[in-house]
């Protein structure tokens, strides 16, 4: 078994997950993210991609396998130490997962009051982060009362809040305009810019080419291929090869 | 990027979730609980004064009988009876650690036993009716104590039978002390059923809020977080109850605080509540509030335990 270092934000092993007693739905999966890069995630409809982000973002553990986060081995994190490692992710999911009796603006707000920032801090930049989202005026709306495409705004706004290392988004822009599909893709790239590892699901093949300097992650029946090498671990000398798709 | 983002985020993890009022809906104890709450404080102030006033009422008695004795001179020729009534007083007043030793006079043991034999009995030749004495000690009486005073007194009045007053309550202290018991059980019984009450509100609050605590969990939240919010709300919804729970027990504290008064003197008349008594009985609503938010924190951390 290899052994990350500090240099890779995630690194999967030999990973397999199933639930219960069923087939695994995923299988013999290994890679390697890095610090600062940006990931498509591909593959059909019921390719493992969902099961893969959950096993990302921690709320799920492998059946099998080795998972490193962070320079620590994920799979035996006490639970104690797991909201910390979740305030360094931001994830966008599939089904928005908003908090239905929250407004658009509570619901961006709340990562940040998970972490503790007093009323008076956060009242800007989740002003900000609405308006950039196109949701200015719609901030004291509740998630009823809102499009798919904009509570998928509400949803991505509230992943990027808190500026996080890694960001995992599940199609993200399943639900909006290309225009603001392109607007949102340009927000990813800009966190990117700024150091977070970015992780996109989507079966869009037209959206992985807006983003050229990315790297493609494809699986196929639970299994990840990776035809390039570069999701391998060690990495090839110089850190991952850019330009995949 | 237009948006500003707080640079201070990472020395703020492990504070408090702020803004949690309106996070976790039904956190609070909705519907019938407060109401619940409020009853079973009103039966705790009333079991609680109930034991309270016995305690009193048995602890005053006690002290009352705990240093009396009783002389009864029992013969039939009256004059004989008299003498020796006045000389057993009389050997009891010189005795060491007797402080009082007097004869109840004819009419007060008239007016004793009028209740069952009617009035005037001691005009009745074929009715004798015992002189009696009544002796205070200085301390409480033994058995000890007791033989020397039958021996003493018998010395100068042969007819005299010598008993600790405290023995005849004997039997009324022993009712008391399993009232006492019994006040004491249903308290601990109310308070097991107030936790059992706040813990199924707290399981139904968390089953409408499971999605917004996974994703609260998600987004980085810790179990104590959303601990806290039901803490704190089931706390408010506690001492809003509670503080009604009291009003209600009060009044009826207090209604049968009268009724039990206009009985007059006696046991009843020791049972009457000290400051610190009625301290106690206000502590109960905070006891209750306290219980309650312990019950819905430990109830949310087992069942968050379960989560990932």
């Amino acid at each position: 078994m290899t052994s990350a270092t500090d240099a890779e934000i995630v690194q999967f092993d030999n990973v397999g997950l199933r639930y219960g007693t069923d087939r695994e739905v995923l299988s013999d999966v290994s890679f390697t993210l890095f610090p600062g890069s940006f990931y498509f995630l591909t593959g059909a409809s019921g390719a493992g991609k969902t099961s893969l982000l959950k096993l990302l973002y921690l709320a799920q553990r492998p059946s099998r396998g080795m998972i490193r986060m962070f320079g620590t081995d994920a799979i035996t994190l006490p639970r104690d130490r797991l909201p910390g490692f979740r305030r360094r992710l931001g994830v966008v999911f599939q089904d928005f997962r908003l908090v239905q009796h929250l407004s658009a603006y509570d619901n961006v707000a709340l990562p940040l009051r998970v972490a503790g920032v007093a009323e008076r801090d956060l009242a800007k930049p989740v002003a900000d982060m609405l308006d950039w989202v196109g949701l200015a005026d719609r901030m004291h709306a509740q998630p009823a009362q809102l499009s798919g495409g904009e509570q998928q705004r509400v949803a991505i706004a509230r992943a990027v809040i808190g500026r996080p290392e890694l960001l995992i988004a599940d199609e993200p822009t399943g639900n909006v305009d290309p225009d603001m599909a392109v607007k949102l893709l340009r927000l990813f790239e800009a966190l990117n810019r700024l150091g977070t590892t970015v992780v996109v699901a989507t079966h869009d093949v037209h959206l992985l080419k807006k983003v050229p300097d990315s790297l493609i992650m494809r699986l196929d029946k639970g299994r990840l291929s990776d035809p390039t090498g570069v999701l391998r671990y060690p990495p090839r000398p110089g850190g991952p090869a850019r330009g995949g798709f | 990027m237009a948006f500003t983002l707080p640079s201070a985020l990472g020395a703020r993890l492990g504070k408090g979730l702020a803004g949690d009022a309106k996070l976790i809906r039904h956190a609070r104890l909705s519907g019938p609980m407060p109401w619940v709450i409020a009853i079973m404080v009103a039966l705790t102030v009333i079991a609680a004064a109930a034991g309270l006033a016995l305690s009193n009422a048995a602890r005053s008695a006690a002290d009352e009988l705990s240093g009396g004795v009783t002389v009864q001179v029992v013969e039939a020729n009256p004059v004989e009876r008299t003498r020796q009534a006045a000389a057993a007083a009389q050997r009891l007043k010189a005795t060491p650690g007797v402080i009082e030793a007097h004869v109840v006079s004819q009419d007060e043991v008239e007016r004793l036993i009028e209740p069952w034999l009617g009035g005037r009995v001691g005009d009745d030749q074929e009715i004798p009716v015992p002189a009696l004495i009544d002796v205070r000690l200085r301390d409480a009486v033994d058995g000890e104590t007791l033989g020397a005073l039958r021996r003493l007194v018998r010395q100068v009045a042969p007819s005299a039978r010598v008993d600790a007053q405290s023995g005849w309550l004997k039997p009324v202290f022993g009712a008391i002390d399993s009232l006492r018991w019994l006040a004491l059980a249903l308290v601990v019984l109310l308070g097991f059923a107030l936790a059992a009450a706040v813990l199924l509100a707290v399981r139904s609050a968390l089953g409408v809020n499971r999605d917004t605590i996974e994703i609260v969990h998600l987004l980085g939240g810790t179990d104590s977080q959303v601990a806290r919010i039901f803490q704190r709300s089931v706390g408010f919804d506690a001492v809003g109850g509670g503080i009604l729970g009291l009003l209600i027990g009060l009044v009826v504290v207090f209604f049968f605080g009268r009724r039990f008064a206009d009985l007059g003197a006696g046991l009843v008349g020791g049972g009457a509540l000290h400051w610190y008594d009625w301290l106690v009985i206000a502590l109960v609503p905070l006891a209750g509030a306290i219980l309650a938010m312990i019950t819905a924190r430990i109830t949310v951390l087992r069942a968050l335990r379960r989560m990932l």
